[in-house]
């Protein structure tokens, strides 16, 4: 008979007492994968999130609320930049450029206030993001047909055309062909006249990307309200880039010669984007040059600055989201320590009820290291088990909830492992070593003969 | 020669600090296969004497040999596989583990010595006791007289060369008293088992050829008070 079969049986014997206590262990280690593989997921996608794009281009201020506005679409978006330097910046000046996409941002939804993006087409045939192996995942419109999913390419082609993200449409209630008005950003809550038409819904991105709008940029300008006054913008212009274009001088003119407001296009003065996402091509090396010179020459002007999100996104996370994380882990790690002064408190109170038996097993040949060993392998298996139990229940917590935490653009697989679980058996077996012990050596110690004459 | 004691001496520490002698023997034999009743006074330091042989006390002088092997002496760990190995014991209470089964209590029994654990003997020896009908009972299931007949079958199962047996007969009922001694003996002079036996009864002690007092070789036992073990 193994000191298994020894520990198993008195392990059932008080089957009631280990039961409780291997629970105890359970939900500790439960709480423990929740913990880890929550925040591993959120850390992932956060960090994943920044992937999308080489660098951010805005305006001057906190590189950190660029990442944070652009990206996440967290915060106000600060003093936007003149078109033109959107267009300067794409001209051919910077030929290691592959992708620039504007975005504008500032208006709500009516219904859900979910943020408004202006963009171009372009947007949706641009990777999102890059899983940590590098492959890129692009965006796919969420469709019926037996097929499967579309390309995202090709959405929002005529101005007023739009497309909502997944959480916008459970939430909303909204489909393709839905119209739908824009909010004014700021305090007013001003409703814009224009209405937009939903052409698309993406498939769940498991980012930021699902609780937004995106019009087409052309819409946007062609809002009325949206466009800065004329004479404000060229006066912005001249100040922003010490000249003045002749677009803006004509427009500025054929403004004074006409009687009443405009109904043409937009002028390029009026125009402004919060952000420009960038692409680098070329090699790694290439990229990492061009990206540096780009950011070189940006940050040391006045006009504007660059910035790679990822580094911006790993310094929060590391500052931020790192203490939060480590005092959760804390608290976890609390959890299961007191679980394990429980297994302590249930062994030791049953050793004086054991004492005779533990005499017994010596009488008949065992060894005080054998009797040791039994109680370690009983506080072992108490905390294998209740292990193990919390494991699958954790498992079994994050598919339950997978699919409401996917309600709000989080995409959890409930059979993602964290790291720290490859290290719960060990731990766990160090854990029920060092509450066994104790006692353990209460067995290790018993006087036999005066104990069976007791 | 299966039990040699000479010279052995046994004292337990008072609580003021002071020496209470409880063996002193100068020498006691038995020879393979030999029964012996040890009848004494309560307190007169059987118990201890049993002890004292299986090696779960250590004298603090002389020797004990089993088997031309001198027990005392060895270090403890080789001391308890020898016990496991050469040695039978019955006790009065039984000593059945509660968890275990029948079958369970005489397979933990070759647990602990090196041979391998032999299920077959396990239920060879609970027929021979009568328990085979019983194998799976825990002993809260079993009469005290099946109980015994359990921890009869235990004492046996590594096949020892001596089985101590202490007041075996002591805590069950009369019907089974003599069942469970008649078991004890036949099962010993079967296979040539050194059988020494603690008793008070002189019914059971009168069955035996040879019946030894201990109060006469033990010469501590004239300075013991009574209720000393």
């Amino acid at each position: 008979m193994s000191l298994w079969a020894i520990a198993i049986k008195s392990v059932r014997q008080r089957a009631l007492a280990s039961a409780l206590t291997s629970l105890s262990v359970a939900l500790g280690v439960m709480l423990m994968i929740v913990v880890l593989v929550a925040n591993g997921m959120v850390e992932r996608m956060f960090v994943q999130t920044a992937t999308g794009y080489d660098l951010i281009v805005g305006p001057k201020g906190s590189q950190l609320e660029l990442v944070l506005t652009s990206i996440y679409r967290i915060g106000v978006a600060g003093e936007p930049l003149p078109y033109r330097f959107y267009r300067e910046l794409t001209s051919g000046k910077n030929n290691r450029i592959a992708q620039a996409v504007p975005i504008t941002m500032g208006d709500v939804t009516q219904q859900g206030s979910f943020p408004i993006v202006g963009t171009t087409p372009e947007y949706f045939a641009l990777p999102y993001m890059h899983e940590s192996d590098g492959t890129p995942r692009r965006f796919r419109i969420r469709t019926t047909s037996r097929d499967g999913q579309h390309s995202g390419e090709g959405l929002i082609r005529n101005p007023f055309d739009s497309a909502i993200g997944a959480v916008v449409a459970r939430q909303n209630g909204w489909d393709v062909g839905t119209k739908l008005k824009l909010v004014h950003g700021g305090s007013d809550g001003h409703v814009h006249d224009e209405e937009f038409t939903v052409t698309g819904v993406l498939a769940a991105t498991g980012t930021p990307n699902d609780r937004t709008v995106f019009v087409h940029l052309d819409g946007f300008y062609m809002i009325s309200g949206h466009e800065k006054p004329l004479s404000e913008a060229v006066a912005r212009e001249l100040e922003f880039f010490g000249n003045v274009s002749n677009e803006s001088q004509e427009a500025l003119e054929a403004e004074k010669n006409s009687s009443g407001h405009s109904h043409g296009p937009v002028p390029e003065a009026q125009k402004e984007v919060t952000a420009i996402l960038v692409n680098i091509q070329g090699s790694i090396g290439e990229k990492v040059l061009a990206e540096s010179r780009l950011m070189n020459g940006l940050n040391e002007g006045v006009q504007g600055q660059a910035v790679k999100p990822i580094v911006q996104i790993d310094r929060m996370m590391q500052t931020l989201v790192g203490p939060i994380r480590n005092l959760l882990m804390g608290l976890t790690s609390l959890i299961i320590a007191v679980s394990g002064i429980g297994i302590f408190v249930s062994i030791y109170n049953s050793m004086a009820d054991r004492k005779k038996e533990i005499a017994i097993m010596r009488a008949l040949g065992a060894r005080r290291q054998t009797v040791l060993s039994v109680i370690l392998a009983e506080s072992t298996l108490l905390c294998v088990i209740g292990g193990l139990a919390g494991f699958v229940l954790a498992h079994l917590v994050i598919l339950v909830l997978s699919p409401m935490i996917a309600g709000y653009g989080l995409v959890i697989d409930p059979w993602t492992f964290a790291w720290g679980e490859l290290v719960l058996l060990p731990v766990l077996i160090a854990l029920a070593s060092l509450v066994g012990f104790v006692p353990g050596m209460t067995a290790y110690r018993t006087d036999v003969a005066r104990t069976l004459s007791d | 020669m299966s039990l040699l004691l000479e010279n052995i001496s046994k004292n337990y520490r008072e609580p003021d600090g002071g020496s209470l002698p409880v063996l002193k023997i100068e020498r006691f034999e038995l020879v393979r296969g030999e029964q012996v009743a040890l009848v004494g006074a309560s307190g007169g330091g059987k118990t201890t004497l049993l002890n004292v042989i299986s090696g779960i006390t250590t004298p603090d002088s002389g020797r004990v040999v089993i088997d031309d092997t001198v027990v005392t002496g060895m270090p403890e760990p080789i001391r308890d596989r020898f016990r496991a190995e050469r040695i039978g014991f019955v006790y009065q209470t039984f000593n059945l583990l509660p968890a275990f089964t029948a079958l369970e209590n005489v397979l933990l029994g070759m647990s602990f010595s090196r041979g391998r654990v032999d299920r077959d003997r396990a239920l060879q020896l609970l027929d021979s006791v009568g328990l085979s009908h019983r194998l799976e009972h825990r002993p809260g299931q079993l009469s005290v007289g099946e109980q015994q007949r359990v921890a009869v079958a235990r004492a046996l199962a590594n096949r020892p060369s001596l089985l101590l047996a202490d007041e075996p007969t002591a805590n069950v009922d009369l019907s089974n008293q003599q069942t469970i001694l008649d078991l004890i003996r036949s099962a010993c002079t079967a296979d040539n088992v050194s059988l020494l036996l603690v008793t008070h009864s002189i019914s059971v002690a009168e069955q035996f050829d040879r019946i030894e007092r201990l109060d006469e070789f033990n010469t501590a036992a004239t300075l013991m008070p009574e209720g000393t073990p």
